[in-house]
């Protein structure tokens, strides 16, 4: 488990009964919303912390008291059925694609939180008396806010909405999207994107090449620098705006380019924007008669940066402990999939 | 295992991905495309489970994922 001080909450998983509201719904119809639960849940949905449910009820009883009380656009995959609550944690997780150390899960029962300490000991419980105070515990308290923060919840609702159209287009993976109609833009990064691209390096883990964290002033130096190119990556389409989803630090010193830092978004992993990255930068250097490498740090999660790597031409020359020294063969042109529109902004 | 229940395994499971669409052993998976990282990661994983073999670092190659018989080669020379 991570320091205290370091550990960032990114969901919180709700119980229902005497929870999120005062009373047993089987029992009683008329429960009533706590207003604490209630603060706390658009307090941290404004710091773009997301929020879920795992409940032992009906699920269809639960889900109109939830619409009832206006709460169901703020519950990503909401878990009600009668498993253990861990099974329910584990799931919501593994949907939205995070670390179950980024979980805190609020149940007033002690037995529910043993019961999910016990199997997941990196989730973070808290007793539902304590409610009132989460908002001020340091792990709800993202360094920055950014634009993408503050609409985080608005982009897993618009990913749900794809995924699910997505597994239920019976066609080849490519004819669904080319029919997203998604633009990806790449532009150097200015001031204003510095807080996303710090968030970025703090949050992203699984498709993150080195796990190098930088602060808004390195990065803001980076930005400014003859030897760096800091290049930030959005992606859109026709469900909406995915944010400012990727980040690279590139160095360049005469004509060797380093890429010291690559990561995307988990949210567009099956979209194939990381290689789009890769070739702008390949397509860069080849220009410039540069030669290309790349620093990788593997960890536990990352491999499938190292696959995208070792996929897109890219061959190790050196190896230590902890680190991997790629270089690119440039000599095989490739261009940008059809599916995209790929904007390079200067 | 034979290499034509390799060749099946690797077929059935190209399937999830190429549809409509009739791939003979040495269509090129990647071809002139870029690759999309979670189709590439999903192979690798698939040959692990399926086969019980570790992909390493210095089989992550095009070369060994390409195409079905492509793949079909590298599974078999690791069994």
């Amino acid at each position: 488990m991570k320091p205290i001080e370091e550990r960032k909450i990114k969901c919180v998983v709700w119980d229902l009964d005497n929870t999120l509201w005062d009373g047993v719904l089987l029992e009683d119809k008329n429960v009533t919303l706590r207003q604490e639960a209630l603060e706390t849940i658009k307090t941290l949905d404004s710091r773009g912390i997301l929020h879920s449910v795992a409940s032992k009820n009906d699920f269809d009883t639960a889900m109109s008291k939830i619409e009832e009380f206006g709460l169901k656009e703020y519950f990503l995959y909401p878990k009600i059925n009668w498993n253990p609550k861990s099974d329910s944690v584990l799931e919501i997780t593994k949907l939205i694609n995070i670390g179950i150390d980024t979980i805190a899960f609020i149940d007033d029962q002690p037995f529910e939180r043993d019961e999910v300490s016990y199997a997941l000991p990196d989730v973070l419980c808290i007793d539902s008396l304590d409610i009132s105070k989460v908002p001020r515990l340091p792990e709800m308290m993202p360094r920055f806010i950014t634009e993408d923060s503050k609409n985080r919840r608005h982009m897993y609702m618009a990913d749900i909405c794809r995924n699910k159209i997505e597994n239920e287009f019976k066609g080849p993976q490519e004819e669904f999207l080319a029919g997203l109609n998604m633009v990806f833009t790449i532009s150097k990064a200015k001031e204003e994107d510095l807080k996303r691209a710090e968030e970025l390096t703090v949050r992203t883990h699984q498709l993150n090449t080195t796990g190098y964290t930088y602060s808004y002033e390195e990065l803001d130096r980076f930005r400014k620098s003859d030897n760096h190119k800091l290049l930030i990556a959005s992606l859109t389409d026709k469900y909406g705006s995915y944010g400012k989803i990727g980040l690279v630090l590139l160095e360049c010193v005469e004509n060797l380019y380093t890429i010291k830092l690559l990561l995307m978004s988990c949210r567009v992993m099956s979209r194939g924007v990381g290689s789009i990255m890769i070739n702008h930068i390949r397509n860069m250097a080849r220009k410039e008669g540069a030669v290309l490498r790349a620093i990788m740090v593997p960890s536990e999660v990352n491999r499938m940066m190292y696959v995208t790597y070792k996929f897109s031409h890219f061959t190790e020359i050196e190896e230590s402990d902890s680190l991997v020294l790629f270089e690119n063969d440039l000599t095989t042109v490739q261009d940008f999939p059809e599916y995209v529109d790929v904007k390079i902004v200067d | 295992m034979t290499i034509e229940e390799i060749r099946d395994k690797i077929r059935t499971f190209l399937s999830k991905f190429i549809k409509n669409k009739e791939i003979d052993d040495d269509f090129d998976l990647f071809g002139s495309k870029l690759l999309n990282s979670m189709f590439a990661m999903q192979m690798v994983m698939f040959v692990e489970k399926e086969f019980k073999i570790k992909v390493e670092n210095k089989d992550l190659k095009i070369d060994n994922f390409k195409s079905i018989n492509a793949l079909k080669s590298f599974v078999s020379g690791k069994l």
